[in-house]
């Protein structure tokens, strides 16, 4: 019974909804880029430079190792590119070059490729980056320092390290406005509140991030804020200031959202979001660093796969 | 084929086909050069002494190796037997293809018929078990495990296909008389008429059975989602339905049996849905053992190198590798997919996206399950992450981003436990 016509034969389903790896990230990636052209437009050249040189040395290392550890490059499927973008959006615009190739080098090997590359990864990969580097580093990662190279006509410092060390009077002036354009200090291509919300809309109704995630993440930051203003508002800012300043938003809808290291239930997405949004509040009002994001994403990538335990019952099971 | 939408927000949803009050009258396949009935054995040890090349067999005979009972197949045509020849099915199932090349007049064997006059369950075994839709009446024998009741469902189990509700719209009597054999000649206590809720006003009360409605979306059509919605239980490892005392069977199973009781002769017909390139629906009526190749001819299909044919609907079908492949008793549908639209699975891992755990019927948690399947790790599979919850929808498959024939490793699994289970008794 044998054919001389070769047909393709494989197991069921024989649909496929035609959803892909690359297609994901490709989208990732131009749901990031309002934000990032926004960045370039502000800080000029340095953060073209930046934004460039991440992506270019995040695809790099990722095909050196796979040439290194005879893998299938896996370069095609433009993990690599998103994680050097975001990467590059969080950097201040003035970082030397080598800080930038040890950043990626640090993603996309260490906190990727190692673990088994994507989907294996237990943080998100620029976040691992960035808290590792800013810790190395300090003084590289101090978004006033770039002020020595770079003119801006809008209030000159970083409204979350002055909201630290000065209270809610400091950056009261600052209005809303700026904050949503992007007229502010901050990453490279992460100050614009309004970029990042049209990037983060466009995920989410996509398909390719979960509405859960960002949203408790953002509401519960905005509760955790009002808190804090309505007991001390001389001390602290209020909610809309952290919800456009530092790495908020770009947090919710980019950082907290990587695929590997989130939950995938519905009522672990909220949790998960909800305490990255409190854990990020409580360190910017009560410690150590102006923003919270990068080690509150940290803790919750860590807190992922125990509270994705929080799960339906499969059918036909009683305990 | 659905494909994501750009605004891939929502998750997709099914329907099964709900067939329209014309019912479409079946195209009868013209008999074909060479008809092959599939024996469900292996051959030999001993060469058989009726199955050789060159034997006469009638149409309604009932072939079998040597003088043991069982298994045997009904002869779906009255000719001369080319060959005999080894046939390997799914999962390492063993047959014995015996090719006919039929004469073109029928003539009937009247063996059953002489059953017929004093029928009895061994009767109903011993003929039908290859009847049109593959009733699986040998599994009434077993004294250890009585069946008790038998679940008929009246839709089809796959997307697309209406074999089965077609049947039970057309043949309603037919299926009527089948339930009654089964309740006076096979002696089961209780027969469900499971149906799809849209139909359940038109079915209510005509059968003499218990008529239940059950969802129309995909897949509460699969006989695992309907066990679980009837019973609330799923089959754990080692389980097979018969363990509960519940038997499934098709509605074109059930009209065979009416139809074989009243006409005292074994249906050889089997209706098919056919499913061209374009997605266009075709309903044929052919006997058991048609080569495919004939009755896409019949319809017009071209069937080109890279193509893809499949027994079966889109989702659980079985995709078979040669046109000269026979239609078997449980084929409900021929699906033709042309080269271009076909998406390939991959080995790309799992990057926990989570598509599959929101659209999992069972609620199971997918993406950990792969990852210890991917693994071979099949029984910590089965004990942590609830492999037996599976019904077998596809579903998974169908919306995995980083296309991971989910299904296959599920499908694997269950057969490997499947497998360990018997070699550990045996060494007990």
């Amino acid at each position: 019974m044998n054919s001389p016509k070769k047909l393709i034969v494989s197991h069921a389903p024989f649909w496929h909804i035609g959803s892909a790896v690359p297609e994901r990230n490709y989208n990732t990636f131009i749901a990031a880029l309002p934000a990032a052209l926004v960045g370039i437009s502000i800080y000029g050249t340095p953060a073209l430079a930046v934004m460039c040189l991440s992506v270019a040395s995040a695809i790099g290392w990722e095909y050196l190792l796979t040439v290194a550890s005879r893998r299938p490059n896996t370069v095609g499927d433009g993990h690599a590119a998103v994680i050097g973008l975001i990467f590059g959006m969080l950097l201040p615009a003035a970082v030397p070059w080598w800080l930038v190739l040890t950043g990626t080098f640090v993603a996309v090997i260490i906190g990727k490729q190692i673990f088994g590359g994507i989907g294996a990864n237990p943080f998100s990969p620029p976040v691992l980056a960035y808290a590792i580097l800013s810790v190395a580093w300090r003084a590289h990662f101090d978004f006033d320092a770039q002020l020595i190279n770079i003119d801006v006509d809008f209030a000159p410092f970083y409204p979350l390290l002055a909201a630290k060390a000065f209270g809610a009077q400091a950056v009261a002036d600052i209005s809303l406005g700026d904050l949503l354009v992007g007229r502010q200090i901050g990453g490279a291509g992460s100050t614009s509140g309004l970029a990042l919300l049209i990037g983060g809309i466009y995920l989410v109704a996509r398909g390719y991030v979960r509405w859960e995630i960002p949203l408790a993440f953002i509401v519960s930051l905005m509760f955790t804020a009002t808190l804090f203003h309505v007991a001390n508002p001389a001390a602290y800012a209020s909610p809309l200031f952290h919800l456009f300043t530092g790495f908020t938003l770009i947090g919710a809808f980019f950082l907290a959202t990587d695929d590997s290291a989130s939950p995938v239930n519905t009522i672990p997405m909220l949790i998960y979001g909800a305490v990255g949004g409190i854990m990020t509040m409580l360190i910017r009002n009560i410690g150590a660093t102006p923003d919270g994001v990068i080690f509150a994403v940290l803790l919750i990538n860590l807190m992922n796969p125990l509270v994705d335990k929080i799960r339906p019952k499969a059918i036909g099971k009683v305990a | 084929m659905l494909s994501k939408p750009f605004f891939g927000y929502a998750k997709p949803r099914f329907q099964y086909e709900i067939l329209s009050a014309a019912l479409p009258q079946p195209k009868a396949i013209a008999m074909p050069d060479a008809m092959t009935v599939l024996l469900p054995r292996a051959m030999g040890p001993q060469p058989s002494a009726t199955l050789k090349a060159g034997t006469r067999v009638k149409t309604g005979q009932r072939l079998t190796w040597d003088d043991h009972p069982a298994p045997a197949v009904v002869a779906t045509v009255t000719g001369t037997i080319r060959s005999v020849t080894p046939h390997l099915g799914d999962y390492g199932r063993n047959y014995t293809a015996i090719a006919i090349a039929p004469e073109s007049r029928d003539e009937w064997d009247d063996q059953f018929g002489e059953a017929c006059k004093q029928i009895d369950r061994q009767a109903l075994i011993d003929f039908l078990t290859g009847a049109p839709g593959a009733p699986p009446l040998e599994k009434l024998a077993d004294p250890k495990k009585p069946v008790q009741t038998i679940v008929i469902y009246g839709g089809d189990t796959d997307l697309l296909v209406d074999t089965n509700l077609y049947v039970l719209k057309s043949q309603t009597a037919t299926v009527n008389q089948g339930i009654r054999a089964l309740k006076e000649i096979a002696a089961v206590e209780k027969i469900v008429l499971a149906v799809p809720r849209e139909s359940f006003q038109n079915f209510d009360g005509h059968f003499e059975a218990d008529v239940l409605a059950v969802s129309n979306a995909y897949p509460f059509g699969q006989p695992l989602m309907l066990f679980y919605q009837l019973f609330g239980k799923v089959l754990d490892q080692g389980q097979a339905f018969e363990d509960h005392g519940v038997m499934f069977m098709r509605a074109e199973a059930v009209a065979a049996i009416g139809k074989a009781v009243a006409d005292a002769r074994v249906p050889i017909e089997k209706i098919l849905t056919v499913l061209d390139k374009q997605g266009r629906k075709h309903f044929v009526s052919a006997r058991i053992g048609t080569p495919i190749g004939a009755i896409l001819k019949a319809v017009g299909i071209t069937l080109n190198d890279r193509d893809r044919l499949v027994f079966g609907g889109p989702m659980t079908g079985t995709a078979v590798y040669s046109e000269e492949q026979p239609i078997q008793p449980d084929t409900d549908a021929i699906m033709v997919q042309d080269s271009s639209r076909i998406i390939l699975t991959s080995d790309y891992p799992c990057i926990n996206c989570g598509e599959c755990v929101r659209i999992c019927p069972s609620k199971m948690a997918v993406n950990l399950l792969i990852r210890f399947l991917e693994a071979s790790q099949y029984q910590e599979g089965a004990d942590l992450y609830d492999l037996y919850s599976c019904v077998e929808c596809g579903l998974c498959s169908f919306v995995c981003v980083s296309r991971i024939p989910i299904l296959q490793y599920i499908k694997l699994a269950k057969f490997e436990l499947a497998r360990a289970v018997p070699a550990e008794e045996e060494n007990e």
